[in-house]
């Protein structure tokens, strides 16, 4: 039993990251926005969450700084997209460059040195539980952050007027402006909750996953955190059945080698980008729906003519 | 999308290169590494033996170096680059970029290019490698030692020569102590995603191995262990700092006094294209510090490491093939060619080698 519950949590690490930064985006997205910028604004969460942790001692101020850090960074993808309304895939790939490199120099002097880990939540009496202890209270905070993340923004986005009003941006800009709507205020709010998520994404990674500090130690989750919200047809839901999918299988894939099934490692390391696509492919299989769910105006930029 | 990404990235950092390339007399040495210098691993082992140039040569060198060079035709460029920019001596650290250098090497037949850990030579290519394999064998010795199941978990990158010489170094090493050793072994398929690192060793460890051993290049999964109050072994550089209570000892490598001496060379004139294999003795692979260990085990671990320091080879016969055929036979040593082109594992390795 214990080795069950020793896997779920595994799982539910190295899906977190994953979930917060594609939920983030998608918001991002709904709005019409593309930030390919995902990678750069996590490493930047990340070395922002491990130098503040570092020079504080307080990891819980590292992750305030690792939000604080996504968020900043995104309002550079803002202004030059927004405001002076830049190539959005060309600005939001440059970002992951001056991100990848930026965190980098920040970082030289916090290589090598340990890093302090988030306490996981420990309610005396609930986290002894057998079994569901752990899994339910007994996991570290951005874990329950993460869930309650993915329950907000479903709330946000398809029961309120505001998130209605985000979705009509998204879908068509110029509708949007013509009723009267903001569309540049609401898309450099999406566009900084984006950035924030992605922040504390990394954070998730410097403090909870790996208390470290050391480049490019997003090694690309970023990316698939970016496909995950095309395979999920923008759906809050379907980003979270394909995060802890991708997780389990990577997961799975590792067990299955040290219990010595006779595959080849590199199809089972293959694995998780497979099956998830499979399966968000098969979930979305409604093409109407789909296109739906598709932001109209995802990717173009907005100038109001007036 | 991140080849794409890591290709722009290598063309702006060689583009910034070229603006600082301007200084005459030096001599430019130049390094290529396939990870971030900040990955306190591999690549920073690498970066600081180059450190060490410019601060034994000083003002006679100058020195530079591309980082997150992935490895493979995107690394043409980056070789190429160097050359272009007048750099004279290139060394580039990875295995995979045997090829491209090798290729870039005929086409820059001026500029001194040496290879780390792969089996190509030619006229301006040398290449040089580290017998790690010595140190892995004091580490499967120790391992046999200290694990109270019996089963080390293993984590390795991909199925090069060099990764498959170590594994079965180590189960050497482990079945010296205790015949019935086994090791679980997880290929992760990359040198470096500190993430995935730790995964593996959380996998192995809820697997029943009680011990880590590694062959990618971040302390995760060191880390793990820790956490789990169990051991482990560094890898590349000493990392007791991130396991203070978990680490038994690290493998480290130590380049700077071959680079010293080939950049030396190249000042001189007097660089010929080379073929070495650094080990124990040449203080090129180094353990470090014994620690969470009883006295006994060290005791153990320093003799052993004397023995090979001597000159004993681990691969010395009889050993056999994991399928059981004879490979070597009482008191026969493996050549340096079988071991650097090694695709086999020795017998009692429970895995079934990628091809």
């Amino acid at each position: 039993m214990d080795i069950t519950v020793n896997i779920l949590l595994t799982i539910a690490t190295a899906a977190t990251p994953l979930l917060i930064a594609a939920i983030g985006e998608l918001v991002v997205e709904r709005s019409g926005v593309l930030n390919l910028g995902v990678e750069g604004m996590m490493i930047m969460g990340a070395v922002g969450g491990f130098g503040a942790t570092y020079l504080t001692g307080s990891p819980w101020i590292g992750l305030l700084a690792a939000i604080a850090m996504g968020a900043m960074f995104s309002l550079l993808f803002a202004v030059m997209t927004l405001s002076l309304a830049t190539n959005q895939v060309a600005t939001g790939l440059s970002l992951t460059l001056l991100g990848l490199g930026l965190s980098g120099m920040m970082g030289t002097s916090f290589v090598g040195q340990p890093g302090e880990r988030l306490p996981n939540l420990d309610i005396p009496g609930l986290t002894e539980i057998p079994v569901v202890g752990r899994l339910l209270f007994g996991q570290d905070p951005i874990f329950y952050i993460s869930i309650a993340l993915t329950a907000a923004v479903m709330w946000f986005l398809f029961k309120t007027r505001t998130g209605l009003t985000l979705r009509s941006i998204g879908d068509s800009h110029t509708s949007a402006h013509a009723l009267g709507i903001k569309v540049i205020r609401y898309r450099y709010l999406a566009v900084i909750f984006g950035g924030a998520c992605a922040g504390l994404a990394g954070g998730h990674l410097s403090l909870v996953y790996t208390p470290q500090w050391v480049e490019n130690m997003s090694a690309g989750r970023g990316w698939i955190a970016l496909a995950l919200v095309v395979f999920a047809s923008w759906r809050p839901w379907r980003v979270l059945a394909g995060a802890y999918i991708f997780g389990a299988v990577w997961i799975g894939q590792l067990h299955a080698q040290a219990f010595g099934i006779p595959v080849p490692s590199q199809f089972l390391s293959s694995l998780p980008y497979l099956a998830t696509v499979v399966v968000l492919v098969l979930i979305s299989r409604n093409k109407r729906l789909t296109m739906m769910n598709t932001p109209a105006s995802l990717g173009q930029p907005f100038v109001p003519d007036r | 999308m991140k080849k794409l990404l890591i290709a722009l990235m290598t063309t702006t950092a060689a583009m910034s290169l070229a603006a600082t390339a301007e200084a005459a007399d030096k001599l430019k040495a130049c390094w290529v590494y396939t990870g971030p210098i900040g990955d306190f691993g591999y690549s920073y082992q690498h970066d600081q033996g180059r450190l060490e140039v410019e601060k034994a040569l000083g003002d006679k060198v100058e020195t530079a170096y591309l980082e997150n060079v992935s490895e493979g035709p995107d690394a043409d460029r980056a070789f190429e680059r160097l050359a272009r920019e007048g750099c004279k001596i290139i060394f580039g650290t990875s295995f995979g970029f045997m090829d491209p250098e090798v290729k870039v090497a005929k086409k820059f037949p001026k500029v001194m290019f040496e290879h780390a850990t792969g089996y190509k030579t030619s006229d301006n290519l040398g290449i040089y490698n580290a017998r790690f394999y010595e140190g892995r064998y004091v580490l499967g010795q120790i391992a046999a030692k200290e694990s109270k199941a019996g089963v080390a978990g293993y984590i390795v990158s991909f199925p090069i020569p060099e990764v498959v010489m170590g594994i079965n170094s180590f189960m050497l090493g482990a079945q010296s102590i205790n015949p019935n050793f086994k090791a679980k072994i997880v290929w992760v398929n990359s040198w470096f995603d500190p993430g995935k690192e730790a995964d593996a060793a959380k996998a192995l460890f809820d697997q029943g191995a009680d011990i880590i051993v590694q062959h990618t290049d971040s302390t995760a999964a060191l880390q793990v262990a820790e956490e789990r109050k169990l051991h482990g072994f560094g890898q590349s550089s000493d990392m007791i700092k991130f396991a203070p209570n978990a680490q038994l000892t690290s493998l480290t490598d130590e380049w700077g006094p071959y680079y010293i001496s080939r950049v030396q060379a190249a000042l001189d004139g007097t660089w010929k294209p080379d073929n070495v294999w650094l080990g124990i003795k040449d203080g090129a692979v180094k353990l470090a510090p014994y620690t969470n260990m009883p006295d006994d085990v060290k005791a153990m671990a320093e003799a052993t490491e004397k023995k090979i320091a001597g000159g004993w080879n681990p691969f010395t016969g009889p050993i056999a093939k994991q399928d059981g055929t004879p490979w070597l036979k009482d008191g026969e040593v493996a050549d340096d060619g079988t071991l650097l082109g090694m695709n086999f594992y020795v017998k009692g390795v429970d895995d079934k080698l990628p091809q």
